[in-house]
């Protein structure tokens, strides 16, 4: 791997050398490197014209972690990955996803991925996912995630997904299901700027009794940016879920916020607030009282609400 | 030391004639004064006050800060300059803790915990409790008002201006804060200019300055005006002479 693909990796997973656990390092449309432990095994999907891994994290598995950065350094590669996570009961894992693009050239370089968990019962997973794009070129820097997670019976993740400058498009799909006792919280931080547009389509089916889901979504839109976020959460029993938008917009940009909440039975207690305006000019000068310029405070202001 | 030169401001009013809300405002306050700023609802304290920090443009005038004029200087530039000024609403920041407020007052990152932990102290708040909160809606008035006044002493600046501390502010709290004024001013550390109306705040001035109708309607020592304030709010007020 070159300086370039380092660098990725460094913003996408944090890594600065080969990472310890299990890990998938897929680069350029290909796996560049794999490492497995005794409690977790990465295989490379059999299917025919199915690209991608199934990860199967045994039972018990506790304070582990699993590292699956995507890196994409040729311009003009657009992929289709389908990664699926097989985690059993009563573990405790962290898995640190990501995809990194650097194009220099003048074609469009394209990561789609489809992300599927299957939680076992009892079992806590954090999932960490940043996206990141960089490069010279003129070419189109585009990522859709898709992810779907199905929890057992008391088994919780905590999603956070990051996406900070430097993809073009993205659309992101994420539905999970929640059992009996089960949570999810998923965390997603977005901050759009030139002509990129990105949409967030959420769903969130709390399906058993005690299910519990939070959204908390914060986004920033500068210049002609644009953003759609749809955060769905139903519930089916006796349940409770929260969804949490907030956005700042700036410049031109345009910025749609629609949460839904759908409760199907009595006991579901279900709660939506969402909110989009621009950073308080008293904010701004509060900081500058400080001796911070306009811009440093901006930029502050900005770093606080997506930190 | 802090000049005030025949300041004025003036917007726009009704039927487009200029509206004076401030008019011809001089002032000398000396180093390490502790000046009280008093007068009736809207004579134009808040705004005197806002011009000194840069956040209001004067329209005529000068003020001048340890002997340099900084009329037309901005915001930043007169926060380096060492002046502060704690506002009487104080905006909620989503995303920012309180000690990320107070590292950037001190214009240090490294500010440590401890060090932040004594600022909060001393505007009364249980340090523990706050120090890792975030300054959002989730904070009453009285909790965002104090760590407002504890950016204001983590800032150290050479002129402190308060506008109506006590504001929205419990009696508990309140008595720490006069005490954290009073040692402030015992060590000579600062130029304290408070906005207030609090006889107890004003019972530690050196100097009373009373602002009514956008003019300096007296200023001088607290022992010869503070009677004088007391005298006229009684005789001013029918209703309280019936009574």
């Amino acid at each position: 791997m070159d300086q370039a693909e380092w660098k990725l990796l460094k913003e996408i997973a944090d890594l600065e050398k080969t990472p310890q656990g299990a890990y998938n390092i897929r680069r350029n449309g290909q796996l560049d490197s794999r490492g497995n432990t005794a409690n977790i095994q990465i295989l490379t999907k059999t299917e025919p014209g199915k690209s991608g891994i199934d990860i199967h994290i045994k039972p018990g598995t506790v304070h582990e972690s699993v590292h699956i950065p995507v890196i994409i350094s040729e311009t003009g590669l657009s992929e289709m990955v389908y990664n699926d996570f097989f985690i059993g009961d009563g573990c405790d894992v962290d898995i640190i996803a990501g995809c990194g693009i650097h194009n220099t050239g003048c074609e469009t370089s394209q990561h789609d991925g489809v992300h599927t968990f299957h939680v076992g019962k009892g079992s806590k997973v954090r999932y960490v996912e940043r996206h990141y794009g960089e490069g010279p070129g003129s070419g189109k820097r585009i990522m859709n995630p898709q992810t779907v997670v199905y929890l057992e019976e008391g088994a919780s993740i905590a999603m956070e997904t990051t996406q900070i400058r430097g993809v073009d498009s993205t659309k992101r799909e994420t539905k999970i299901f929640a059992g009996p006792g089960a949570e999810a919280v998923v965390t997603e931080k977005l901050l759009t700027h030139g002509d990129q547009s990105a949409e967030s389509d959420m769903e969130i089916i709390l399906e058993g009794e005690g299910a519990t889901g939070r959204v908390i979504s914060r986004s920033v839109a500068q210049d002609s940016s644009q953003q759609v976020f749809y955060p769905k959460m139903t519930g089916n029993g006796r349940c409770f879920g929260h969804v949490q938008c907030d956005s700042i917009i700036m410049g031109e940009a345009r910025v749609s916020s629609i949460p839904a909440i759908v409760a199907n039975s009595v006991d579901a207690q279900l709660i939506h607030e969402a909110a989009i305006g621009r950073i308080a000019g008293d904010q701004i000068l509060k900081l500058m009282t400080l001796g911070l310029t306009e811009e440093e405070a901006e930029e502050k202001i900005l770093d606080g609400f997506l930190q | 030391m802090l000049e005030i030169k025949d300041l004025s401001y003036q917007v726009e009013g009704e039927a487009g004639r200029g509206l004076d809300i401030l008019n011809g405002v001089s002032l000398s306050i000396g180093e390490n004064k502790l000046v009280v700023i008093t007068g009736p609802n809207g004579g134009g304290k808040t705004t005197l006050a806002k011009a000194i920090m840069g956040l209001v443009r004067p329209t005529g005038g000068s003020i001048l800060w340890n002997g340099t004029d900084i009329t037309q200087m901005d915001i930043t530039g007169r926060a380096r300059l060492g002046i502060s000024y704690g506002f009487q609403q104080p905006p909620r920041f989503k995303g920012l803790r309180v000690r990320d407020l107070l590292a950037l007052a001190a214009g240090s990152e490294s500010l440590t915990r401890e060090e932040g932990c004594q600022y909060l102290t001393k505007v009364g708040l249980c340090a523990h409790d706050y120090i890792d909160r975030e300054v959002d809606a989730s904070l009453s008035g009285g909790e965002v008002k104090r760590i407002e006044i504890a950016t204001i002493l983590a800032r150290k600046g050479g002129l402190m201006i308060f506008d109506e501390p006590e504001a929205g502010i419990d009696l508990w709290s309140f008595a720490k804060l006069t005490e954290t004024f009073q040692a402030i001013h015992r060590r000579r550390e600062a130029t304290l200019l408070i906005i207030s109306h609090q006889e107890r705040i004003i019972g530690l001035a050196d100097e009373i300055v009373m602002i009514g109708d956008g003019k300096v309607a007296q200023h001088g020592p607290r022992e010869e005006i503070f009677p004088q304030i007391l005298a006229n709010t009684a005789a001013g007020c029918s209703y309280l002479e019936e009574a």
